[in-house]
């Protein structure tokens, strides 16, 4: 990426590490009461590509209010209106089956050379959820891509260091709009790579119903 | 040496590995049971696609339920996005024919297994692997973006019937291939005379290094073994290392055998000594803790604790070890390499058909404890 080129939106492996650092202090100052970024070091044992660190960036326990409890009578499988509804009891009950708790990781793809968001969510009770369960809890545009694009947008994969099923979104169009987000002003100019992250999850944090504090992407913090 | 050879890729298409497939134990409803049923597997092709052909065999005996179809080796569920050949490579150290696997219509393990939803499902993990090869490759996805929706399809068909003629006529049109020294992909008509191709515009004298498709994976086995045919299977894929990671290339390194591009994958092991059989590579000063910085252990942290559980007295924190590791074996297509051959003739020849090639490495790692401090 020489300055005369055109910065086509990537970021590299050790910018990565930088902005996740520069996110991680940001978040602590506007949210020092919600859960923490934490870098979670990975190195393999054995095959360690690079001296560089490898890891990722993971913000655990996030609790977030399912969308049917905010917008409409709970409609949960297990505890239908018409099954019992009269019973305080198990309107409680499913008051709690609704509080949603999501982990969200981002993990740096050497493919695409950009962050890419890993997430899972689970009732309080620990149980999984499913795509169907998760899909109540984003916002509607997000159900509307899903939708038309069953296949492209979100789906489950293998969490690169975890090798288990996490649901991610995929990244093939994240150079292009973090091209237009950070490089728009500037075309011929390198961005300030630290606040590569910040500008990055202020979009992606918003599909997956994550809500980014406006300050987060404010340069002078 | 040709850049392409067809013939070479005619045989990495034929390629297959017969199975003899057997109903799991839990799912047998009938006496007698079931026998199982031989399949041959195409190397290039993903487990899945060869339901149609087991499931009649065994419908009759399943009991009652919803199929979510999977596979294991050995207790070891398989992952259904890697291609058949490449599993056999990496699980089956010392060749087994007929490979015997496992089927299951109920009880997918979804804390380990992504599910697979039928052919939709391995079409469209193919599809993402093709967008991220080609964005590897050329910067961007485009050529597989914009692909018709029929062009998309008959790709798609002639892999699952393995009709090579036809995929190869609407792969070309990617433009993702076969990648010439200079780094430049070759316009597929130029390909037979290499020295005299034009490049393709768009990515001459930007600068940028030549990125290649890549999937590594790296399987430990004990250091002790001289016969392949001991190594202890597999009942997890924590004892996998997977790295998704294209090899970088910069076009003054002109020239570049399969050992230099293993060399820039796996600095650690390869070091700077040439790899010779038998020939110990020591790395000093190699840090190891049970540190639960890892992370939550209950949150999937398994990985962590299983590695660090092979290493003894891990419990103690920043313990510094001695560690021998050792290449046995690199697998690619089923063929152990010579490691001199040119890197660019084993990317174009033996690279599935999503444009990643892929590589598995069994390492050999003890621990000599004497050199614990």
């Amino acid at each position: 990426m020489g300055g005369h080129c055109l910065w086509d939106g990537t970021l590299s492996p050790n910018d990565f590490i930088a902005s996740a650092d520069d996110l991680t202090k940001k978040w602590m100052a506007i949210n020092p009461n919600l859960p923490q970024w934490t870098w979670i070091p990975c190195q393999r044992m054995d095959v360690s590509c690079n001296t560089q660190a490898e890891g990722y960036l993971a913000l655990e326990n996030m609790y977030q209010l399912s969308a049917s409890e905010v917008n409409a009578p709970t409609d949960d499988e297990n505890y239908s209106a018409e099954e019992a509804p009269f019973d305080n009891a198990t309107l409680i009950q499913s008051y709690n089956d609704d509080m949603h708790i999501y982990d969200f990781h981002i993990v740096y793809s050497f493919s695409y050379q950009v962050p890419v968001l890993y997430f899972r969510g689970y009732r309080c009770d620990g149980h999984p959820l499913h795509l169907c369960d998760i899909e109540k809890d984003l916002p509607p545009y997000s159900s509307k891509i899903r939708n038309e694009s069953k296949w492209t947008f979100m789906t489950q994969e293998e969490h690169p260091y975890l090798c288990c099923p996490w649901y991610t979104l995929h990244p093939c169009g994240t150079s292009d709009w973090m091209k237009l987000l950070l490089g728009g002003d500037l075309p011929s100019k390198n961005p300030d790579m630290l606040h590569y992250l910040s500008a990055w999850l202020s979009v992606v944090g918003q599909t997956v119903g994550l809500r980014i504090p406006l300050e987060l992407h404010d340069k002078s913090i | 040496m040709e850049l392409c050879s067809k013939e070479a890729v005619k045989y990495v298409w034929e390629g297959a590995i017969p199975l003899q497939i057997h109903l799991h134990e839990s799912e047998v409803t009938t006496l007698p049971p079931p026998p199982p049923i031989l399949v041959l597997g195409s190397r290039i092709g993903y487990l899945p696609l060869l339901v149609p052909l087991i499931k009649p065999h065994f419908s009759s005996t399943l009991p009652p339920g919803t199929d979510t179809v999977w596979f294991d080796y050995k207790g070891l569920p398989l992952k259904w996005y890697i291609p058949t050949g490449v599993l056999f490579d990496l699980l089956c150290a010392e060749p087994e024919r007929p490979w015997n696997l496992t089927v299951h219509f109920r009880g997918h393990p979804g804390d380990v297994l992504t599910p697979c939803e039928g052919e939709d499902s391995v079409k469209w993990s193919y599809i993402n692997s093709l967008k991220e090869a080609a964005y590897i490759i050329n910067g961007n996805c485009k050529n597989v973006m914009n692909m018709s929706q029929a062009d998309q399809l008959e790709l798609w068909q002639s892999l699952v019937k393995g009709n090579m003629d036809g995929y190869l006529r609407i792969s070309s049109r990617l433009k993702l291939g076969p990648l010439g020294e200079d780094c430049i992909v070759r316009s597929a008509s130029s390909s037979a005379q290499p020295r005299q191709a034009i490049g393709e515009p768009d990515f001459t004298g930007s600068g940028r290094p030549c990125r290649i498709p890549v999937r590594l994976y790296v399987r430990n086995i004990s250091e002790d073994l001289d016969d392949l045919e001991d190594a202890v299977p597999i009942d997890n894929w924590d004892r996998i290392s997977y790295i998704n990671r294209p090899v970088e290339i910069h076009k003054e390194e002109g020239h570049l055998s399969f050992k230099c591009a293993m060399k820039t994958l796996l600095p650690k092991i390869f070091f700077e000594e040439p790899l010779v059989d038998d020939h110990e590579f020591l790395r000093e000063g190699e840090t190891v803790g049970a540190d639960s910085s890892y992370g939550d252990s209950e949150t999937i942290g398994g990985s962590w604790n299983a590695q660090a559980e092979e290493i003894p007295f891990a419990g103690q924190p920043q313990v510094q070890l001695l560690k021998k590791s050792k290449i046995k074996m690199i697998r690619i297509q089923g063929i152990e390499l010579d490691m001199d051959i040119p890197f660019f003739w084993v990317v174009n020849n033996l690279k599935n058909p999503e444009y990643f090639l892929h590589i598995c490495v069994f390492i050999g790692t003890s621990t000599d404890q004497s050199t614990f401090r």
